[in-house]
């Protein structure tokens, strides 16, 4: 039981945390590319369609059992193996994509608003122009996608600990237990029901609030994310 | 009209390969290079041994410069001399026995989750507001919030070993017999294909609503059809279009990596299992092998889908930018 609340408060931290470091990432890259346009564009755009190309789960995978492995060093700070950032990082960077590409679209269509051709009559510099200007037309955006953005990461963060390359034990995530408790499914079911339940529940809920949200703000917008 | 096609195809194809050019580059440098210890080490598995660590240096080249250890890493995939070293078995092998599983998991699945997705959504849509409408929308809510892996699990464990109404797990060649092939296959073709019918019947859902404001639906009506004639002939035609593109990218998807969780729990023995069990065991050859087998066959799928639109629907420029 104290062991699925904190499940719980990994899965959820892991999810929101990744949610946020992918909004922030995509959100840049999509200002960057939409408001530059010409190589600064064409290289992110590339990126993006190269990173699109993987199976979301592969790469997840890919870069999950990588880092597991061998930890991360970016210059003085070393992250061990089985932290919990690696996941983080990992989930955050898989889903850039998905929300980069509306943003880029949404920039580039915004650009050439008079309001953004007022702003540079007045002399404003483009970094003062893509804050003060474009930013705050793109916040819905991000708002609409936040919720499910969170879901997506925490039935990521689920498979990938289920397949152990998220999570390490002996830290705890709904992923994980369900993997352990997948090893016992005969004399203890209810080891993979209950994590299970509260991850379905948790998702649910973040999907039904996502809708809403997605209601109230904009009804047209299209958003996929793979799973 | 052919010439602008036929540039359009090998456009398409042309940055097709780039991609994959890329992709290679990048599942390289995520296992060869990202820092965090001797690769060599790394690859040797969990436990490795002097002379082992020393015999991979050597055959993978990892003291060569990086652009000769990436020329070394595709050459082994290409000619299929990748070898595990966890269970001494050929990767391409390996990856070719389990392909035939994974396609009939793959193909299956997606007629059923098309199948029910049509069924569902447009019911739904005739019934909009009613309350079977809310109870589908709920319905299509949680399957789409539910993981895969655990609703396997669940299914195999209740429907399989407690009830036993269908086998619990496993996978029969349908040569040797193609009832039981049926049978074992038909809890992980509903397990993989929940979500996307969550996915696809609310998709349709909101496109039939939105065909049926159309003006020649209702000239259709207007000159004596049948409701269910203009459904289907008129209505559903038109709301099938952005699903079928859908459901290429998905089938690529699938192929290429979403399909692992539900080989793993009903132990298909397909590429996704192999990929589950190698990276169970750290086994770094089996992981860049189907690693880039998934995206091999998901960038083929995109590039198909965009030939196949483009070919389809006449209003699509192709003198713009490929969508990739």
């Amino acid at each position: 039981m104290v062991r699925l609340l904190y499940g719980g408060r990994n899965s959820l931290l892991i999810g929101i945390v990744a949610a946020l470091g992918t909004i922030a990432l995509g959100l840049l890259l999509g200002l960057l590319a939409g408001y530059h346009r010409g190589w600064v564009d064409s290289a992110i755009s590339w990126a993006m369609d190269v990173l699109w190309a993987f199976p979301v789960i592969l790469i997840g995978i890919a870069l999950g059992t990588a880092l597991a492995l061998g930890g991360l060093e970016l210059g003085p700070v070393r992250i061990e193996g089985d932290s919990l950032t690696i996941p983080i990082f990992v989930i955050a960077v898989i889903y850039v994509p998905y929300l980069a590409r509306p943003v880029r679209g949404q920039v580039l269509a915004l650009r050439e608003r008079e309001f953004v051709e007022a702003a540079r009559a007045q002399g404003m510099g483009s970094a003062r122009i893509v804050f003060t200007e474009i930013l705050p037309n793109v916040i819905t955006t991000l708002a609409v996608f936040l919720p499910l953005l969170i879901a997506n990461a925490i039935l990521l963060e689920a498979a990938l600990s289920f397949l152990g390359a998220g999570v390490q034990p002996p830290n705890p995530s709904w992923g994980t237990m369900i993997s352990e408790g997948f090893d016992r499914i005969t004399s203890a079911p209810h080891l993979t029901v209950v994590p299970g339940l509260m991850l379905v529940a948790t998702v649910l809920s973040l999907n039904v609030f996502g809708e809403g949200v997605r209601d109230a703000l904009d009804p047209k917008a299209k958003l996929r994310i793979e799973h | 009209m052919q010439s602008p096609m036929l540039r359009f195809v090998a456009r398409r194809l042309a940055s097709m390969a780039l991609v994959l050019f890329a992709v290679s580059l990048l599942v390289f440098l995520i296992f060869n290079v990202l820092p965090g210890g001797d690769p060599a080490v790394r690859m040797a598995g969990k436990v490795p041994t002097e002379t082992q660590v020393e015999a991979i240096r050597e055959e993978w080249g990892f003291d060569e410069p990086l652009y000769v250890q990436y020329a070394t890493t595709m050459r082994k995939l290409l000619t299929g001399d990748m070898v595990s070293y966890f269970t001494q078995l050929n990767v391409t092998e390996e990856i070719l026995k389990g392909a035939p599983r994974t396609f009939a998991l793959a193909i299956g699945a997606a007629i059923v989750w098309m199948a029910f997705a049509i069924a569902l959504g447009l019911f739904s849509a005739v019934r909009a507001g009613a309350l079977s409408d809310r109870l589908l929308t709920a319905l299509a809510l949680i399957g789409i919030s539910m993981p895969v892996f655990w609703l396997g699990i669940l299914l195999s464990h209740y429907l399989g070993s407690e009830a036993g109404i269908f086998p619990h797990g496993g996978y029969v060649e349908f040569l040797d017999s193609p009832t039981q092939w049926f049978w074992h296959l038909v809890l992980p073709w509903f397990t993989l294909a929940i979500l996307f019918i969550g996915v696809y019947s609310r998709i349709l859902r909101s496109n039939v609503i939105e065909t049926m404001g159309e003006d020649y639906v209702r000239t259709a009506r207007a000159k004596g059809l049948s409701e269910r004639q203009v459904l289907l002939r008129h209505v559903l035609r038109n709301s099938l279009i952005p699903i079928i593109t859908l459901w290429g990218l998905d089938f690529g998807a699938v192929i290429g990596g979403a399909a692992i969780l539900t080989e793993l729990v009903f132990s298909l023995q397909g590429v996704g299992q192999y990929a589950a069990d190698a990276i169970g065991q750290f086994d770094l050859p089996a992981v860049i092998g189907v690693t880039m087998y998934g995206a091999f066959f998901i960038v083929v799928f995109n590039a198909l889908v965009d030939i196949a639109y483009a070919a389809l629907d006449p209003r699509i420029r192709l003198e713009g930018k490929p969508r990739t």
